[in-house]
């Protein structure tokens, strides 16, 4: 019987992770911003049908980059944790930090266990409320790497430069109007062509609704925020 | 054996269903297994009075506030109007307890399916499924935890209101003007029976629906009327094209009095 080839763990995982990053980085990105009135999700996404941005609960929102088909399962998963904690809890119950760490352990199992590992990277948005409590973002990497970060996140192709342009650009309690703006100049930073509202799938956890936070920013509404109504 | 991986994905067409997710995952927590027959028969509470009306701009659905254990008041605050999502709404009758438990989950459930699929079920694909979660209920009903809902939306397709009544084993009946559930229901019919019109505007829709609720408390023990004392009155809510709304109390307050005035001033009604 052949023996297979040694590898060591090292080289594997080394390997693996540079597979996941190629894939990933071959994506379009997305950024995250705290604004005034909750959190707003700017993605570079075609497509009208296939999401990249969608809700999860009352508070809290999700968003893939990378394969689609993989981003999505996680995602379906992440809606059935949060209804079924909420069914047999309260809806008070479910939080970001509780489904972050979860989709931290699968993508840390995936990615030491299957020979290949998921090529995503997610985030998971909860809006603070109205009382003061803060807003949390998660970010999870392919390997199960889980970062909670501080006002903006990036991820996807071109994150490292989006992050930097943030940094010198984000500021506090900014206007929709305002955070719309700076998103999508964030996402421009690194390509020398403009998006249009076409290209862009807009949603935000807006503290100021009832009970589900989450609300998709439809073609009419958005091309007014980047003023290119005609 | 691959084949059989990817073919099992096809099959499970229930995957955006929150019920069937619960069934697989935490049986324990579905409503509907039968209770063990009590030594002796334990009264359940009951609500009592709830009713649905088509009206110009989509449906009314009003229900009075209290709950009785037996003779007993159980509760004078109960609410029995749910909201399902958006643009529908479930009014329990019958067992209070299984019966808020359903509109809980069948919320879910709406939410959950949304969520997953991107898109809301249609107002046919509600009904159904919950006459599918009264039948699960069917053997607590056989042992008198009954649970009959009024369903009612609107209808983004056909662009109307739309409502539903059930019997206990989840027969779904449309009925195309008004509808009245729970043990005033035969009083708040009748009521509506000479009330009602057609394409009535939201004010006059609104008193029609207290008068038959004021109605259906004069004739039943078992539903309440308005409490000028305490300040409790029914809930009424309108489902329309801009989705699922609360009739304020003010206003609530001001038609019950109203009603009640004209019908100690002329008798009529009395």
């Amino acid at each position: 019987m052949p023996l297979p080839y040694y590898v060591s763990p090292e080289q594997m995982m080394k390997d693996k992770a540079e597979y996941a990053r190629k894939g990933i980085s071959r994506g379009r990105s997305l950024v995250t911003l705290e604004y005034g009135d909750g959190i707003l999700l700017v993605a570079e996404n075609p497509s009208t049908l296939l999401h990249k941005i969608s809700e999860i609960y009352d508070r809290i929102a999700f968003a893939g980059v990378g394969k689609y088909n993989e981003f999505e399962n996680l995602r379906i998963a992440g809606i059935r944790h949060a209804d079924m904690k909420g069914y047999s809890y309260s809806r008070g119950d479910v939080t970001a930090k509780a489904l972050a760490n979860a989709y931290s352990q699968a993508l840390g199992n995936i990615f030491t266990q299957d020979i290949k590992p998921f090529e995503v990277e997610v985030l998971v948005a909860e809006v603070g409320d109205t009382n003061g409590s803060k807003s949390e973002i998660y970010h999870i990497l392919y390997d199960g790497t889980i970062e909670d970060e501080k006002n903006y996140a990036a991820m996807g192709g071109q994150a490292d430069e989006i992050r930097r342009f943030l940094k010198d650009h984000y500021s506090e309690n900014m206007t929709l109007n305002d955070a719309v703006q700076l998103g999508v100049r964030a996402l421009t930073v690194t390509q020398n062509k403009t998006l249009t509202e076409r290209d862009l799938e807009v949603a935000v956890l807006d503290r100021t609704k009832a009970r589900r936070k989450f609300r998709r920013i439809p073609l009419e509404a958005l091309s007014q925020l980047l003023g290119t109504a005609r | 054996m691959n084949d059989q991986r990817w073919h099992s994905l096809f099959s499970d067409y229930s995957n955006s269903s929150f019920i069937d997710l619960l069934r697989r995952e935490s049986p324990h927590l579905v409503p509907g297994v039968a209770p063990t027959p009590a030594p002796e028969f334990i009264e359940p509470v009951h609500g009592t009075t709830v009713l649905s009306v088509r009206y110009r701009d989509g449906v009314i659905m009003a229900g009075d506030r209290q709950a009785t254990a037996g003779y007993q008041v159980a509760s004078r605050r109960i609410e029995k109007i749910f909201k399902s999502d958006e643009l529908s709404g479930v009014g329990i009758a019958g067992a209070a307890g299984p019966a808020m438990e359903m509109a809980k989950l069948f919320q879910t459930e709406l939410e959950h399916y949304e969520k997953v699929e991107g898109e809301n079920l249609s107002l046919e694909g509600k009904a159904n499924r919950l006459s599918q979660m009264i039948r699960m209920n069917l053997p607590a009903a056989m042992q008198g935890l009954v649970v009959v809902p009024i369903f009612a939306g609107f209808d983004e397709k056909a662009g109307l209101g739309r409502l539903f009544k059930y019997d206990i084993t989840g027969g779904r009946y449309e009925e195309t003007n008004f509808d009245a559930q729970g043990s005033g229901s035969k009083d708040a019919r009748d009521s509506l029976k000479k009330l009602w019109k057609r394409d009535m505007p939201r004010d006059e829709a609104l008193q029609v629906s207290l008068e038959a609720l004021i109605d259906a408390a004069d004739e039943d023990v078992g539903t309440g009327g308005p409490d000028l004392v305490r300040g409790i009155f029914p809930s009424v809510k309108t489902i329309t094209r801009s989705g699922f709304g609360d009739v304020p109390e003010e206003e609530v307050r001001r038609l019950c009095e109203e009603i009640l005035a004209e019908r100690s001033r002329t008798g009529n009604g009395a």
